[in-house]
């Protein structure tokens, strides 16, 4: 596997990096780096990382990076997870209020303590940080009920000063949204199954409405309206689909301009069903903090879109008089 | 009339699982299975996630129906928690 790290990747142009990525000979991975300037989305590392875990040691190469910037993907743990020394000279800075680096989560425990420390980290306030602890968690805990990957999450955060913006990638080398759904809906092909993942109420674990007593099929709904809520990017990358919630960008009153949908194809995107094919599942999210809605008044946007959905797809079902 | 802290579990965000799931089995469904009436405090939690309360409460509302809500008592919500209860509430009723 090749992967080449270029000057630019964030979620408004990861489109051609994921392209560019080379699944071939997955016995190795070679990473290699623009050589003046490196500038990548937290979710490139995530992918490089859990990569990295299924690549038996020693056939791992990765030329030293010469590019200034490459002290920070020493701090951000990504030459740990390769199991390469990067001989890149660095300071260790307390991180508190910039980033949370790399971090393998593979359990339950993992991920309430990883919850718990990684909010200070970024030093925000208790508004901002109680909708990323909930995105956080709730992506990690898919991954570890749902994906079946031996090495788990990798988890990777930033957050950008003069943006105001946190960005956050999670990624796994798992069984992918399709064939997790598999065992209650079928789909023609990856991205159908990450439509379907993104709506109300459809879950892996059974077709009944409700889900199970365990899972409801929320979660990424959820997390798909608070970025379509608060005008921020979304990626979702499994198999060779690939979805991305784009910026909704209509003139009107915040409401309109923001209408929630659950039909994620309803929501202004961009979508491929042939990206280089992603054995597992890496989701990206680009968190502005300036303008965001209050968080329960988010979730009852949300609170209402998810109820109508439900009803209708119920009504769908309803069998219907036969008049003659 | 029992009542569970959530808080000293949780800790400030309850998004764990395993706890919800632990919760449900040895103390929400024995109790409610007595008709005893039960009050969970969220005093201390400052926010969850749906994954949570729906493993908390969802197969009450299933095995029970909305009936089972005269006899769950959910106290000290904030705006968040109280919106997130509603849903999984709303939506197990709608099921």
């Amino acid at each position: 596997m090749k992967i080449h790290l270029p000057n630019s990747a964030w979620l408004g142009n990861i489109d051609p990096f994921l392209r560019s990525i080379d699944f071939s000979k997955p016995e190795t991975l070679n990473v290699t780096a623009d050589k003046k300037w490196i500038s990548v989305h937290p979710m490139i590392l995530a992918i490089i990382a859990s990569l990295a875990q299924t690549v038996p040691k020693g056939n791992i190469l990765c030329e030293p990076f010469e590019a200034r910037s490459a002290h920070y993907f020493e701090r951000m743990k990504l030459f740990h997870f390769l199991g390469v020394n990067s001989d890149t000279p660095v300071i260790e800075h307390d991180p508190s209020g910039r980033f949370v680096p790399l971090t393998q989560i593979k359990n339950s425990e993992e991920l309430s303590a990883f919850v718990e420390e990684a909010s200070p980290l970024l030093h925000l306030e208790s508004h901002y940080s109680e909708s990323i602890r909930y995105i956080v968690s709730e992506l990690l805990r898919n991954v570890i009920e749902h994906s079946e990957s031996p090495q788990g999450a990798f988890v990777a955060a930033q957050y950008y000063p003069k943006s105001n913006t946190i960005r956050i990638g999670i990624a796994d080398t798992g069984i992918g949204i399709r064939t997790s759904l598999a065992h209650s809906h079928k789909t023609q092909d990856d991205i159908s199954a990450i439509r379907l993942a993104l709506m109300p109420g459809i879950t892996g674990t059974t077709r009944r409405d409700g889900g199970t007593t365990e899972n409801a099929g929320a979660g990424l709904f959820f997390i798909k309206s608070i970025a379509a809520v608060n005008d921020d990017f979304f990626v979702i990358y499994s198999g060779n689909g690939f979805f991305k919630l784009l910026k909704q960008n209509i003139s009107g009153s915040r409401k309109q301009r923001n209408k929630l949908h659950s039909d994620p194809f309803d929501d202004r995107h961009s979508m491929y069903a042939d990206m280089p094919t992603w054995n597992g599942t890496a989701v990206g999210i680009d968190m502005a903090l300036d303008d965001h809605e209050a968080f329960s008044t988010l979730l009852n946007d949300i609170r209402n879109t998810y109820g109508h959905a439900v009803r209708e797809r119920k009504k769908a079902r309803y069998k219907k008089p036969l008049f003659i | 009339m029992i009542t569970i802290l959530l808080q000293p579990l949780v800790r400030d965000f309850a998004e764990n699982k395993d706890i919800a799931r632990d919760i449900r089995e040895k103390t929400l469904m024995p109790a409610l299975a007595r008709a005893d009436k039960i009050t969970i405090d969220f005093a201390g939690v400052n926010g969850a996630t749906q994954s949570f309360i729906h493993a908390l409460i969802s197969d009450a509302l299933r095995k029970y129906g909305s009936d089972v809500l005269e006899h769950i008592i959910f106290r000290n919500c904030n705006d968040t928690i109280r919106v997130i209860i509603t849903i999984v509430t709303e939506y197990m009723q709608e099921s």
